[in-house]
């Protein structure tokens, strides 16, 4: 039954849809948008939680007449697994995808009050135009809740791989700031049809731009943890054309992040900003069609159906091609915004769109182009770290210097010496680089991070300095802890390039290795067993100094699907992670040992979390100032 | 030289422009030598594996060929396709599902004296999760079906 009515309900919300997407073409004719629309775009949201829900429940329970549940599912599993599992697969994480979509589009219709009511009419027309393909496309290529007759007498269980608390936290995450990038995507087309392209605009997307940005952040730092500590390779960003796809988004997200400052406060860069709206949420659906296909293979990749690709790669072709069309036909009717000096915040902001510009369309194109290759010549080529590393690290290093001068400069014009206020980092940056030769052989790359990171950490502050601390706009603040997060960040990855020291050998018990400044002691293994699996624990006894810790990295043989994985034991120090993994054993009763000490290594994620933190204070600051003025408003009236 | 609204977006429009052809510069000097092509043993016997580039070797582990180093982290193995072999020298953890008589790829350069020096060995995780590059031809063909649509 709850299979049944989780179905119902996605079936009532894609014709809810349908009916707000009528009211967009209807116009004004048929009365009120409030009427209408938003009722609906609100029961769609709740539906599709409802629906949500169902399949959670049918997890839960371990349902095994329903197909989706016995294919992925197992009884033995623990809670969280069963819980999360829901979205551990093809069709669940599609429903969940539909859901952030459907609740996105919910919080629209219920927040956006400022904008004409046209502009709204459109914009919710143009998200339940999304809705309506991606219901289309859960509904007929991808049911969640399809029954199985007859239940088979145990599920084939979930992928060892995603058997980790990870689950639970990543993809919702992710999900959340990806898809709620379509509310931008909406509220641009929305603005193209009614030619109401300005500084309103800016600051009813801005909102939910800024809160998708967080969530992706944090999104794309948990990934990239896990991905650490699970798979065992001791990397922390692979290139793999999944990461990509949610570097994608963000990447145009942060972009637009910016530019929609400069036409909320001035005016300008509307064509560019209604660009970058359209381009960030097609990026989310490329990063779709590339995972949810099965055209790349991966953790990610669940099953390979060629209709679903197909599906999708329709939807996209329809929408971005749609938007662009839009885009191309409006865009002569937008007036020009204010004119501004080069050197000016508007200037940098702009130099800091081209360069985030730039490292999307390399990234773009390396992710793509094996795909084409392929297809036009047969020929199976794999872009890896290696092009990803040399072409986007200069870029990001070029994208930090900027951020040293950027922020300090005025709108429209700035005439002040600004070059002398910069003078205190650039010293710091001249001093790390120097100090960087005294700390040995690395890559030029590294140096550089590592001198730039040290620069930034003090331009970061430099916007705060000289004003009034205690009347800065939080969302001040927030620019200078997200930037900040960028110098940590940025420090972390050339700390792990640079000062990564790796043992691999084979040892047997009561033997000892060495890793950077450790020793460590291999004292044996042990037999141990889990819910669904059973394992060998190795025993290691690392010390430095006065230092004595005890790591116990598993090597786990899970039963249901018949799977091996390796539990890396890691531990974290102020000055870095000691990182183990236990191997095979050999004939001649050797264990292999991979062990890493990783110095700061830690600082990656963060500034991840940094950055987004700092994104959280802008979000919050202009929602209490946005409060504040209403309430004064209000009472002025009175 | 006075700017006016219209000039400056032509500016900014051109300015982008700039930016996209330096993108795609960049991009393609960047894959012209880091990119790393899939070969088979066969194509290697033809000549078409450059000694030094990066390579992604397919094939199968020839039975009985695995051999264990003294260090204990190392093997050499011989991938093959049936007319055609490479030997293979890896050093590192190899995963799990790796197996004589299985299918293996190996990422890694080729040495002057034909041996293929792997930095990394992909083998297939669980049922469900095949790498085309595997010799899972179905999944292959499906892929490239869905790409050519």
């Amino acid at each position: 039954m709850i299979a049944e009515a989780g179905l119902a309900a996605l079936w009532l919300a894609a014709a809810l849809a349908l009916l707000q997407l009528g009211v967009a073409f209807a116009g004004p004719r048929i009365g009120g948008v409030r009427a209408i629309a938003v009722p609906a775009a609100v029961a769609q949201g709740l539906l599709t939680l409802f629906a949500f829900a169902a399949l959670i429940t049918l997890f839960v329970r371990t349902d095994l007449s329903v197909q989706l549940v016995a294919a992925n599912s197992h009884s033995l599993k623990p809670f969280i697994y069963r819980f999360a599992g829901a979205w551990g697969n093809h069709e669940g994480s599609m429903l969940l995808w539909v859901t952030v979509l459907a609740v996105a589009g919910a919080a629209l219709a219920l927040l956006e009050r400022r904008l004409p009511l046209d502009t709204i009419r459109a914009t919710l027309g143009a998200q339940a135009a999304l809705a309506l393909g991606f219901f289309g496309f859960l509904l007929i290529a991808s049911n969640p809740f399809a029954r199985l007759n007859p239940a088979p007498p145990e599920g084939q269980g979930l992928n060892p791989l995603l058997q980790d608390p990870g689950l639970a936290f990543h993809p919702p995450t992710l999900y959340l700031g990806y898809v709620g990038l379509s509310v931008a995507f909406s509220l641009a087309v929305g603005a193209l049809i009614t030619r109401d392209v300005g500084p309103a605009l800016a600051r009813a997307m801005r909102p939910g731009v800024l809160g998708a940005w967080v969530l992706l952040t944090l999104g794309i730092t948990a990934g990239s943890y896990w991905a650490y500590y699970e798979l065992g390779w001791g990397g922390w960003w692979f290139w793999d054309p999944v990461e990509n796809a949610s570097l994608m988004p963000w990447l145009a997200a942060t972009a637009l992040l910016h530019s929609i400052n400069v036409l909320a406060a001035r005016g300008g860069l509307r064509a560019w900003t209604i660009m970058l709206a359209v381009v960030a949420f097609s990026m989310s659906m490329v990063g779709t069609f590339l995972v949810r296909s099965g055209i790349l293979t991966s953790v990610h990749s669940f099953a390979v159906d060629p209709r679903r690709g197909t599906f999708i790669l329709g939807l996209l072709v329809v929408y971005v091609g749609g938007a662009l069309a839009l885009f191309a036909w409006r865009i002569g009717t937008v007036r020009e915004g204010a004119c501004f000096n080069l050197v000016s915040r508007e200037g940098a902001l702009v130099a800091n769109n081209l360069l985030l510009s730039v490292i999307l369309g390399t990234v773009f194109v390396g992710t793509l182009y094996p795909i084409f290759v392929e297809a036009l010549t047969g020929e199976k080529i794999s872009v890896g770290p290696p092009y990803f590393n040399a072409v986007s690290g200069p870029l990001v290093l070029l994208l930090a210097v900027l951020l040293f001068v950027g922020p300090l400069l005025n709108w429209r014009i700035d005439r002040r010496p600004v070059l002398r206020r910069t003078i205190a980092p650039a010293l710091v940056a001249v001093a790390a680089l120097v100090a960087t030769v005294a700390l040995g052989p690395m890559s030029l790359l590294s140096r550089l991070g590592l001198s730039v990171a040290a620069g930034l950490t003090v331009a970061s502050i430099l916007p705060l300095i000289g004003r009034n601390l205690r009347r800065t706009p939080l969302a001040t603040w927030g620019m200078a802890l997200s930037h900040f997060g960028v110098a940590v960040a940025v420090a972390g990855a050339a700390c792990d390039s640079a000062f990564t020291r790796e043992t691999l050998t084979a040892v047997r018990p009561g033997e000892s290795a060495s890793v950077g400044p450790w020793t460590i002691r291999f004292a044996g293994v042990d037999p141990v067993a889990g819910p669904n699996w059973t394992a060998v624990q190795g025993h290691l006894v690392a010390t430095r100094g006065a230092t004595r810790n005890l790591f116990e990295p598993e090597s786990r043989a899970f039963s249901d699907p018949q799977t091996q994985t390796n539990e890396a034991a890691i531990r974290t120090y102020l000055d870095g992670q000691l990182y183990t993994v236990l191997g095979r054993q050999e004939s001649d009763g050797r264990w292999q040992l991979r062990l890493w000490w990783k110095p700061f290594v830690t600082l990656i994620w963060l500034g991840g979390s940094l950055i987004a933190l700092g994104g959280t204070l802008a979000l919050i600051g202009r929602w209490w100032r946005g409060w504040r003025q209403r309430v004064r408003a209000r009472e002025a009236w009175a | 030289m006075t700017v006016t609204p219209k000039n400056q977006r032509l500016l900014l429009v051109a300015v982008a422009i700039v930016a996209l052809l330096g993108a795609a510069l960049l991009a393609m000097w960047g894959l012209s030598g880091k990119a790393a092509y899939f070969r088979t043993p066969q194509d290697i016997a033809a000549g078409r594996g450059e000694v030094g580039q990066p390579l992604r070797l397919g094939g199968m582990v020839k039975t009985g060929s695995l051999q264990k180093q003294p260090d204990g982290v190392s093997i050499r193995f011989v991938v093959t396709d049936g007319p055609a072999s490479v030997p293979v020298l890896f050093r590192g953890i190899v995963p799990d599902l790796f197996k004589e008589g299985g299918g293996v790829v190996a990422e890694g350069r080729l040495e002057r004296g034909g041996l293929f020096v792997a930095d990394n060995i992909l083998a297939k995780h669980d049922e469900r999760y095949m790498p085309p590059q595997m010799g899972n031809l179905a999944a292959e063909r499906k892929t490239r079906e869905t790409v050519s649509q």
